[in-house]
C-alpha cells in the first residue's frame, strides 16, 4: 500500500479494516460452532440438569452457579461429569 | 488405484462446478482417464459448463435403476480425449441418489478411470452428502466471503466425521482448499479475506487461488471449460492447481496485486 493510503488511514483514525473484522468474526463463531460439533449438547442435559439439582438441593444448600454438567465425548466412551462445589460449613445449612 | 475427489463447499455460487469443469479437463489433458459426476439432481448445470448439454441423452439416475448401461450413460468430452461426463437428472429429485448406487457406479467406473471427480451441489442435505461420501480427497472451494469460510469449515467437519473413510475409521479425507474469486487489490486495501487468513481459519492445506476474472463468464458463456481459454489468468491458475494436485511443487501466482503500466515501466513488480 502506498505511504499517502496509509497517511489517509491515519488521519482517519485508523479505522479497522473490514476484512480484519471479518477474520475475528469467523474465528469466534467457529471456535463455537467446533466446540458444539460432535459433542453436541443432548435435549435431555438441561432438564437432566435442573432433576439433579432439585434432588442435592433437597440435602445441601447450592447456587446454581455452583452447579455443573457437561458430557465429554472420547473415543471409545462418554463421560457425564457432575461438578458441584459446596458452600463453606458456615454458611451451609444444618 | 483409482481415486475419487469431491468438490465442494457447502455455500452454492462459490465456483464447483466451473472447478469441477476444469480440473478434470486439466487432470485428462496430463493424459489421465478422468470422468466427472454431475451430483446436483434436479439443477443440472456441469453439461453447460462443458458444453455438452445437447448430446445428454441418459443420465446418472437411469444407470442407477440399471436403465441402461454406464457406457450408454457418459458423455466423450469434446475437448479432451480422456475425459467423460456423467449428468445428473433434470427432472427427478434427489431422493433417487442413493448411497448403494453410487457406490456401484463408482466402482464399475474405478475399473477403467484413474480419477473421479465428483461435482457436488450446494447445501449439506443428501446430494451434497452422497457426492461426498465415498471421496478419498476433498476440493474445498472457498471465496474470501465470511459466509463461505463458515460453510466449508461445516463441510470439513462433515467429511471428518460422516464420509465413509471417517464411518470406517479408514485414514481420512484428503483435504485441499481452493480460493476462487479472489482479488489482491481488495486484499491489499484490506477489504477481502487475504489467502493466509482463510488458511489459518480453515487450517487445511491450500492447493491453489483462482483469481476473480470475467473470463470465468466468458468460459460458462460458451461451454468451454475456463482452463481452456488462451492467455487467461483464470486458465493458467487452474493448470497449477492440477499440478499441484499430481505432486509438482508450484509457487502460488495471482495472489499480489498485477503491477500497473507505471511501476512495469520503472521495472516494479
Amino acid at each position: 500500500m502506498s505511504m499517502i493510503a496509509g497517511l489517509i488511514d491515519y488521519l482517519r483514525g485508523n479505522e479497522k479494516k473490514s476484512a480484519v473484522v471479518a477474520k475475528e468474526r469467523l474465528q469466534i463463531i467457529l471456535a463455537h460452532e467446533r466446540a458444539g460439533r460432535g459433542t453436541a449438547t443432548p435435549d435431555y442435559l438441561p432438564a437432566l440438569q435442573e432433576e439433579l439439582m432439585a434432588v442435592i438441593a433437597k440435602y445441601i444448600h447450592i447456587d446454581r452457579d455452583s452447579f455443573k454438567v457437561q458430557l465429554e465425548k472420547h473415543d471409545q466412551y462418554d463421560v457425564l461429569e457432575l461438578n458441584i462445589t459446596l458452600p463453606d460449613k458456615k454458611n451451609s445449612r444444618q | 488405484m483409482a481415486k475419487v475427489i469431491v468438490v465442494t463447499s457447502g455455500k452454492g455460487g462459490v465456483g464447483k462446478t466451473t472447478t469441477s469443469a476444469s480440473f478434470s479437463s486439466g487432470l485428462a489433458m496430463r493424459g489421465n482417464r478422468t470422468v466427472v459426476i454431475d451430483f446436483d439432481v434436479g439443477l443440472r448445470n456441469l453439461d453447460l459448463i462443458m458444453g455438452c448439454e445437447r448430446r445428454v441423452v441418459y443420465d446418472i439416475i437411469n444407470v442407477i435403476n440399471g436403465e441402461v448401461s454406464l457406457k450408454q450413460a457418459l458423455i466423450k468430452d469434446k475437448n479432451c480425449d480422456n475425459l467423460y461426463i456423467l449428468p445428473a437428472s433434470q427432472t427427478r429429485d434427489k431422493d433417487a441418489l442413493n448411497l448403494e448406487g453410487v457406490e456401484r457406479i463408482l466402482n464399475e467406473l474405478k475399473e477403467t478411470f484413474d480419477f473421479i471427480v465428483c461435482d457436488s451441489p450446494a447445501g449439506i442435505e443428501s446430494g451434497a452428502f452422497t457426492a461426498m461420501y465415498f471421496a478419498d480427497e476433498a476440493l474445498i472451494v472457498t471465496n474470501p466471503e465470511v459466509s463461505s469460510v463458515r460453510d466449508s469449515d461445516r463441510i470439513l467437519g462433515i467429511l471428518a466425521a460422516k464420509s465413509k473413510r471417517a464411518v470406517e475409521g479408514l485414514e481420512p479425507v484428503k483435504e485441499h482448499l481452493l480460493v476462487t474469486r479472489y482479488d489482491p487489490k481488495r486484499v491489499n486495501t484490506g477489504a477481502m479475506l487475504s489467502v493466509v487468513d482463510i488458511q489459518e481459519i480453515l487450517r487445511i492445506p491450500l492447493l491453489g487461488v483462482i483469481p476473480e476474472s470475467e473470463s470465468v463468464l466468458q468460459a460458462s458463456n460458451s461451454g468451454t471449460p475456463a482452463i481452456h481459454l488462451d492467455k487467461s489468468d483464470v486458465a493458467e491458475a487452474y493448470r497449477d492447481v492440477v499440478g499441484r494436485f499430481m505432486g509438482e511443487e508450484l509457487p502460488m501466482r495471482f495472489i499480489n496485486e498485477k503491477a500497473g503500466f507505471f511501476k512495469r515501466l520503472l521495472g516494479g513488480h
